[in-house]
Formats: C-alpha cells, sequence, structure tokens
C-alpha cells in the first residue's frame, strides 16, 4: 500500500478559509441559507465551515443539519455489503430555502444523486448547491459537478481518496492510497 | 457493514444479541423518517411482499402494512377466512401459487406453531413470522423491548414482569428470549392454570401473588386473556380473574414507586387492565404502537438487504 499526502493541515486550513468567503459572497447573512453536512463524512466538514462562518463573519444563527442518505441509495440489494444507517438531524423544513450540500469527496457522484432524493422529505428546495473538499475529476456516474470545490483531483479508480479530521483521526490531512495487490 | 445471521425472522430464539442490537439501531433511523412531514424511503421499491394472515388481525397486519408502504414496497394481502383455505388447499399449495406470482417476502401469521419454520424449509422467499399459535410472536417482542429501552434508556438489569395469560400466549415466550438476551430479568404472574408447565426451565420466575409480583418490578407487561384459545374454563370467572390479576389504579397505588405499564392489545378494557390505567402516563402503550412500525421497517430493510436480487 503506497500512501501520498495531498493536503496538509496548514493547506485545508487556507481551503476551509476560502470555502466559507466563496459561502458567504453568494449567501451573505445566511437568513434563507442551510448547511447540510452528507453522513457520515461530510458532516465533519460542514462543523467547520459553520465554526468558520460564525467566527469569521460574525453569523449568529445557520440553520445546519445533518443528512443520512443510506436508504435512499441506488445500491441496495446490489452489492455485498450493508450500509449501516446514521442519524439524520434536521429539525427544520428546506421548503424555499436555499440548500447547500456539503461532502469531503466527490467521486462517482451517486450519494449526491441519493441525497437529492433524500433532501425532497423534507419540503421542496429553491435550490441545491454542492461543496465538496476534494474533487475526483474523470470519475462520475452522472451529471453532477460541484459549486464550490477545494481541490481538484486526478485520481484512477483503484486509488482512494481519504480525507482525515483532527476530531475523528486526529489530524486534518488529505491522503491518496493505493493498493498494491491491485 | 452490518448484517443479520438469519434470511428469515422465525422467532427470537435464533436470532442473536448483535441481531437484536441491529435490529434497534436501525429502528432509530426508521422512526426519525416516520416522524418528518414526508414518512416515506424508496428502499424497497423493487420488493413485494405477501402478507398471509391465516388468523384474525388488526394491529399487526396494518403495522406490517405501513412498515412495508413506508418503504416503497409491493404489498399485496390475503386472509384465510375469504380464502381457497376453505376449500382445503393446504398451506404449501397457497404459498406456492402466491410465489409463483413472484413475491419476494412472506409475512405470516398462522395457528399452528412452526407453520413459519416449515415455510422456510419449503419455499423460496424471506418469512418473517407474524404469529404462529402459541409460539413466537418475534416483532412483538422486538418492539416491546425497544419500548422499554426507550423509556428507561436500557433493557440490561431491569425487572419486567409479565402478567396474565401465559400459557397461549405467543407475546409472552418471545418476550422472554427477547428480554432474557438482553440482560432482564423476568418474571410472570398469573393464575396457576394458565402457567405453562416447565416454564422455570426458560430461567424464568412464576409468583402467583399479583402485589407482590408488582412490587419486584420496574415494568408490568399485562397480556390479554384469550378466550378465543380457551376450549375449557380456566378460571372461575372473569370477576374473580379481575379482582386478583387485573390492574386498575387501587392496586397501583398501593406500591411505594412508579411502574411502567405495557399491553400488546388488543386491551380488554376493565379485564387484565382498567382503563383509568391504560389512558394513564404510566402506560406506553401507543408508543408500542408507533415503534411497531418502526421496528417492522428495520426488520424488513434488514431482511431484504439480505435478498441481493441484481447479484447475477
Amino acid at each position: 500500500m503506497s500512501k501520498r499526502i495531498l493536503l496538509n493541515s496548514e493547506e485545508i486550513n487556507i481551503i476551509l478559509n476560502r470555502l466559507s468567503c466563496q459561502l458567504i459572497e453568494n449567501h451573505d447573512n445566511f437568513k434563507e441559507t442551510v448547511l447540510i453536512g452528507i453522513q457520515p463524512r461530510g458532516v465533519f466538514l460542514s462543523e467547520r465551515l459553520k465554526q468558520l462562518l460564525i467566527k469569521n463573519y460574525h453569523l449568529d444563527k445557520i440553520n445546519f443539519g445533518k443528512l443520512d442518505i443510506t436508504f435512499f441509495r441506488d445500491d441496495f440489494m446490489r452489492g455485498d455489503k450493508v450500509l449501516k444507517a446514521n442519524k439524520t438531524d434536521i429539525n427544520f423544513v428546506v421548503e424555499d430555502k436555499k440548500v447547500v450540500f456539503i461532502d469531503d469527496v466527490l467521486y462517482t457522484g451517486r450519494s449526491i444523486r441519493s441525497a437529492l432524493t433524500a433532501i425532497q422529505s423534507f419540503g421542496r428546495p429553491k435550490s441545491i448547491e454542492l461543496l465538496t473538499l476534494i474533487d475526483r475529476r474523470f470519475s462520475r456516474h452522472l451529471p453532477i459537478q460541484p459549486d464550490y470545490k477545494g481541490r481538484q483531483v486526478d485520481a484512477i479508480n483503484r486509488e482512494r481518496v481519504i480525507v482525515s479530521w483532527a476530531e475523528n483521526n486526529g489530524e486534518d490531512a488529505v491522503y491518496l492510497i493505493q493498493d498494491n495487490n491491485e | 457493514m452490518s448484517e443479520l445471521s438469519t434470511n428469515h425472522l422465525l422467532g427470537i430464539k435464533n436470532i442473536t444479541l448483535e441481531d437484536i442490537n441491529l435490529i434497534f439501531e436501525t429502528a432509530d433511523n426508521f422512526k426519525e423518517v416516520i416522524n418528518r412531514p414526508i414518512k416515506k424511503v424508496p428502499s424497497l421499491r423493487d420488493v413485494t411482499i405477501a402478507n398471509l394472515f391465516f388468523e384474525n388481525s388488526t394491529r399487526t397486519r396494518l403495522s406490517f402494512e405501513l412498515a412495508e408502504k413506508r418503504l416503497s414496497a409491493d404489498v399485496i394481502n390475503f386472509s384465510a377466512a375469504s380464502s381457497s383455505v376453505k376449500k382445503g388447499e393446504t398451506l404449501i399449495d397457497t404459498v406456492n401459487n402466491i410465489l409463483a406470482m413472484k413475491v419476494d417476502m412472506v409475512v405470516m401469521r398462522h395457528p399452528n406453531p412452526g407453520a413459519g419454520v416449515f415455510l422456510s424449509n419449503h419455499v423460496n422467499a424471506s418469512i418473517v413470522n407474524a404469529g404462529d399459535g402459541a409460539h413466537e410472536h418475534p416483532t412483538q417482542a422486538l418492539l416491546d423491548a425497544f419500548s422499554i429501552k426507550e423509556k428507561l434508556g436500557e433493557v440490561n438489569g431491569k425487572k419486567i414482569l409479565i402478567v396474565g395469560d401465559i400459557l397461549h400466549s405467543r407475546v409472552a415466550l418471545s418476550n422472554i428470549f427477547c428480554l432474557q438476551k438482553l440482560g432482564a430479568k423476568v418474571k410472570v404472574c398469573g393464575p396457576n392454570t394458565l402457567m405453562p408447565k416447565f416454564i422455570e426451565s426458560l430461567g424464568v420466575e412464576v409468583e402467583l401473588d399479583l402485589m407482590k409480583a408488582l412490587q419486584w418490578c420496574d415494568v408490568a407487561n399485562m397480556l390479554r386473556v384469550q378466550n378465543e384459545r380457551m376450549a375449557t374454563r380456566y378460571f372461575p370467572s372473569t370477576r374473580e380473574y379481575v379482582a386478583q390479576y387485573g390492574l386498575d389504579k387501587e392496586k397501583l397505588d398501593m406500591l411505594n414507586k412508579k411502574i411502567v405499564i405495557m399491553h400488546p392489545g388488543p386491551i380488554n378494557r376493565g379485564v387484565e387492565i382498567s382503563s383509568d390505567i391504560a389512558d394513564s402516563h404510566h402506560s406506553i402503550i401507543l408508543n408500542q404502537v408507533e415503534n411497531g412500525v418502526a421496528i417492522r421497517m428495520a426488520v424488513l430493510y434488514l431482511l431484504a438487504s439480505k435478498l441481493k436480487h441484481y447479484k447475477n
């Protein structure tokens, strides 16, 4: 297994600050905007962005939720593994709100497809945008692209992109991992 | 990654503690789903489920049907009263005919103990037992334990009392297996004539005095007296049963603590439980009904994930 670092903690910090800047440009005071972290990995990124927005731009309240897409996946009864569901925590309706989906890595686009279906259970949003820390170029199965992206990566299919967060894995870093046995 | 250890839910006796915990975790998620503005998920969109009820049921059948619809499954219903069973068709023939219509899962209630196991050996579909005679009623036991966990935080170490017609009750047997696997202590209480022989061999204690039993327990699950299964009289009169084993405010007030009251339904008001207690804040009877849908969604979802339709 070979492991290469794509982003270190300092670079991630710069990117997060830039992404929060871009969000504030488009969403002003966040009154009509809701941030939705996609479970499980997108939640860490969305928590960080929320904290940055509150700290740097003195926003007092940001509508923030966590969305689990397990029951909306399109590979149920098809794959070998069954994924464990996570908690969905959205205690507001998204009717007529500007929704921003937040996830760590955009790969095939199928998770975001599921999230687009799942969010309909909470109303009809005015618009939906997508923010991802890593955009894996040339690997999409569906016509889905991010509106805000941290870093674009050209990784081949047998490589994996792993995002590690300080609160979960002890450090902020993004790695590119290649399994030798493949 | 997580899977049940079994392809069918036939009883609690042959599933593991890990299975029960997985069902509970999944049910937690479904409980959140059924409290959303739109209470439906597309998971079982291409699964067909047959509900075969060879015995009367309201709650269980509605609860299963609702769970199936919330999961977007296609549902067909069958009840013995209006079917060819009356014309003398055997169980295997009835079910094989239904399966020839390309059904993936069968939810079955049957008056004969072991009907579900029999079916699972002979037909190619995932079977969920919704009650087989006086044997097991696994989803009821799961939702009862889930409701206790929700109310008291955990089941492990709690003292659970099951009161009433233990002899004819599949709910009692499944509850005993389920609660014991989760680490609870179980006691049963009722007239001597309604106690199965050798019930102690399951590791439960028998207490014939209701007041003593209530004083001991954290939760009392009041079972219905199943008159329809009684070919002979098991107690002198309903009045005597009510006096000795019916739960009312007077008996509850004599306790020096609060206990949680459960009932699997349907209630004979004024027999095993008085109206004021059934409707009081002690009772979690309606929580049990709500949790029933979430538990059944979890069971169907987890069993369906093992169908593997598209593997080839």
